[in-house]
């Protein structure tokens, strides 16, 4: 899993950091997303998954296929 | 494909009962997702129902709430209702657009980062078992809206803008003003606000003297030596943005979230014998509830193409989140509330850049909320029947009017 995120879209809603606070986090300047692990665990792909499916600005972008 | 006129809805659509969806949403999805609709002003609007264009025109940033200057755009409620918060007139002084819009609404933001709530949260904690020890002591049955839902968002709200606990009471009046277009007159609402605006500049100003922890301190802070601060204006407009948006709104969600979870008790019976369930819960609550109020406008400055539809400029879009979260689409068993759902993507705070900035303090809320009843009131039960709760008569969020409970 490959996990990109688009920080021009990124509204600071912090809900991926509620799910997934292993993989994502958010600045302390800006409340913008920050990218912890790019390429999260085998164990963490479901949360990263739900992260990316309620993430209210589609900021969250997934590539299963690496 | 657009109704004819004769057949004109009107919002807000008639529903079996307070906690059911108004029947019409599900063939306005399935046959009319692009419909026109009338509101209580009089106005017409164009009426999105199905999840993915009513997600599409949140999330376009082109697009924003209609303001006074919008030429011609629809109206909530008749000339002067409603206040500030329903015309969206110009006493918010925030920048609701571009590039300004996205500065402030980063610069506030910051603020509501989701560790910055789980660091709020004991104190919530603190304030809903003391709200709920009151409520017991009370007596029964209680109405759990008015002893819980409403006082505790606007305590946070205060804890947040750095006001002291003396006067929260105070800020839970000018709240209802702004909002309660049924109970207040428009001049009274005028008047909350002076007081309000009196209250809050002398606040800003002390805070500036002498900061501490809050907000507008936080803000303050780190506006110096920038050049690029909040202005006094700016301040007062966010600390009414932030009453406005996160007392009434969390106030009637409390309510009729346990009104739903105990309605049909098993779900209350499932939370109690697993509590790890009460984070999707509560996104389910919110996807669930039915009385969200119309939905978000939207005013079209350009033309927008919706299910091969075009809309002209100048259109006024009311984008229906509570049709939306039903969408059958999306959401499997949709009209079912299923605790554990996920992922929810649910679209009770908005999408895109103006989705609501103060969702994980409302999730925080009402976890905070579910928790704490839970634990300290296994055996709550609704007081009265479904069919006997009441709708509130505001326009611009939907609740019950009062939640009676037993324990």
């Amino acid at each position: 899993m490959k996990v990109s995120v688009d920080l021009d879209r990124c509204c600071g809603a912090g809900q991926c950091v509620l799910i997934a606070p292993e993989v994502f986090d958010q600045g302390d300047e800006d409340g913008i997303v920050v990218l912890l692990e790019p390429s999260p665990a085998v164990d963490l792909h479901p949360v990263v998954h739900e992260a990316a499916a309620v993430c209210p600005a589609s900021a969250i972008t997934i590539d299963d296929s690496h | 494909m657009r109704e004819n006129d004769l057949d004109l809805l009107r919002l807000p659509l008639p529903s079996d009962n307070p906690l059911e969806p108004p029947a019409e949403w599900e063939r306005l999805r399935r046959q009319c997702p692009v419909s026109t609709v009338e509101l209580p002003s009089g106005d017409k609007a164009t009426y999105l129902t199905r999840y993915d264009h009513v997600k599409a025109l949140l999330s376009d940033a082109r697009f924003a709430r209609p303001t006074a200057e919008d030429e011609g755009a629809a109206r909530i409620a008749p000339e002067g209702a409603g206040g500030p918060a329903a015309d969206g007139s110009s006493t918010l002084t925030l920048p609701d657009r571009g590039e300004p819009h996205l500065r402030w609404r980063r610069q506030v933001g910051k603020y509501f980062t989701a560790k910055r709530m789980t660091a709020l949260r004991p104190g919530m904690v603190r304030t809903a078992e003391g709200l709920v020890y009151d409520m017991v002591r009370q007596g029964q049955p209680a109405d759990l809206k008015a002893c819980l839902g409403f006082p505790l968002p606007v305590y946070v709200i205060c804890d947040i803008l750095g006001v002291p606990a003396a006067d929260r009471d105070r800020f839970s009046h000018w709240s209802d003003a702004f909002l309660n277009v049924s109970r207040y007159t428009g001049e009274q609402t005028r008047a909350a606000y002076e007081e309000f605006a009196e209250y809050m500049s002398a606040h800003i100003a002390a805070t500036r003297a002498e900061p501490g922890e809050d907000l507008i301190s936080m803000v303050i802070g780190e506006s110096e030596g920038e050049g690029q601060g909040l202005t006094d204006d700016e301040l007062l407009g966010t600390a009414m943005g932030l009453l406005v948006a996160g007392h009434e709104t969390t106030a009637n969600m409390i309510g009729k979230m346990v009104a739903m979870l105990l309605a049909d008790r098993t779900r209350w019976e499932r939370l109690l014998a697993d509590q790890g369930l009460v984070r999707t819960a509560v996104d389910e609550a919110l996807r669930f509830d039915a009385n969200l109020g119309f939905g978000i406008r939207r005013y079209l400055t350009e033309d927008v193409e919706v299910d091969g539809e075009v809309l002209p400029r100048g259109t006024t879009v009311v984008c229906s989140m509570p049709a939306a979260n039903r969408d059958e689409r999306v959401f499997t068993d949709a009209d079912d509330m299923v605790l554990s759902r996920s992922p929810n993507p649910h679209l009770t705070f908005g999408a895109g850049p103006h989705s609501c900035l103060g969702q994980s303090l409302a999730r925080t809320e009402l976890q905070v909320t579910l928790d704490v009843l839970l634990r300290k009131l296994p055996t709550l039960r609704l007081a009265v029947s479904i069919d006997e709760l009441q709708r509130v008569e505001g326009l611009l969020v939907g609740g019950l009017s009062t939640v009676p409970v037993r324990w």
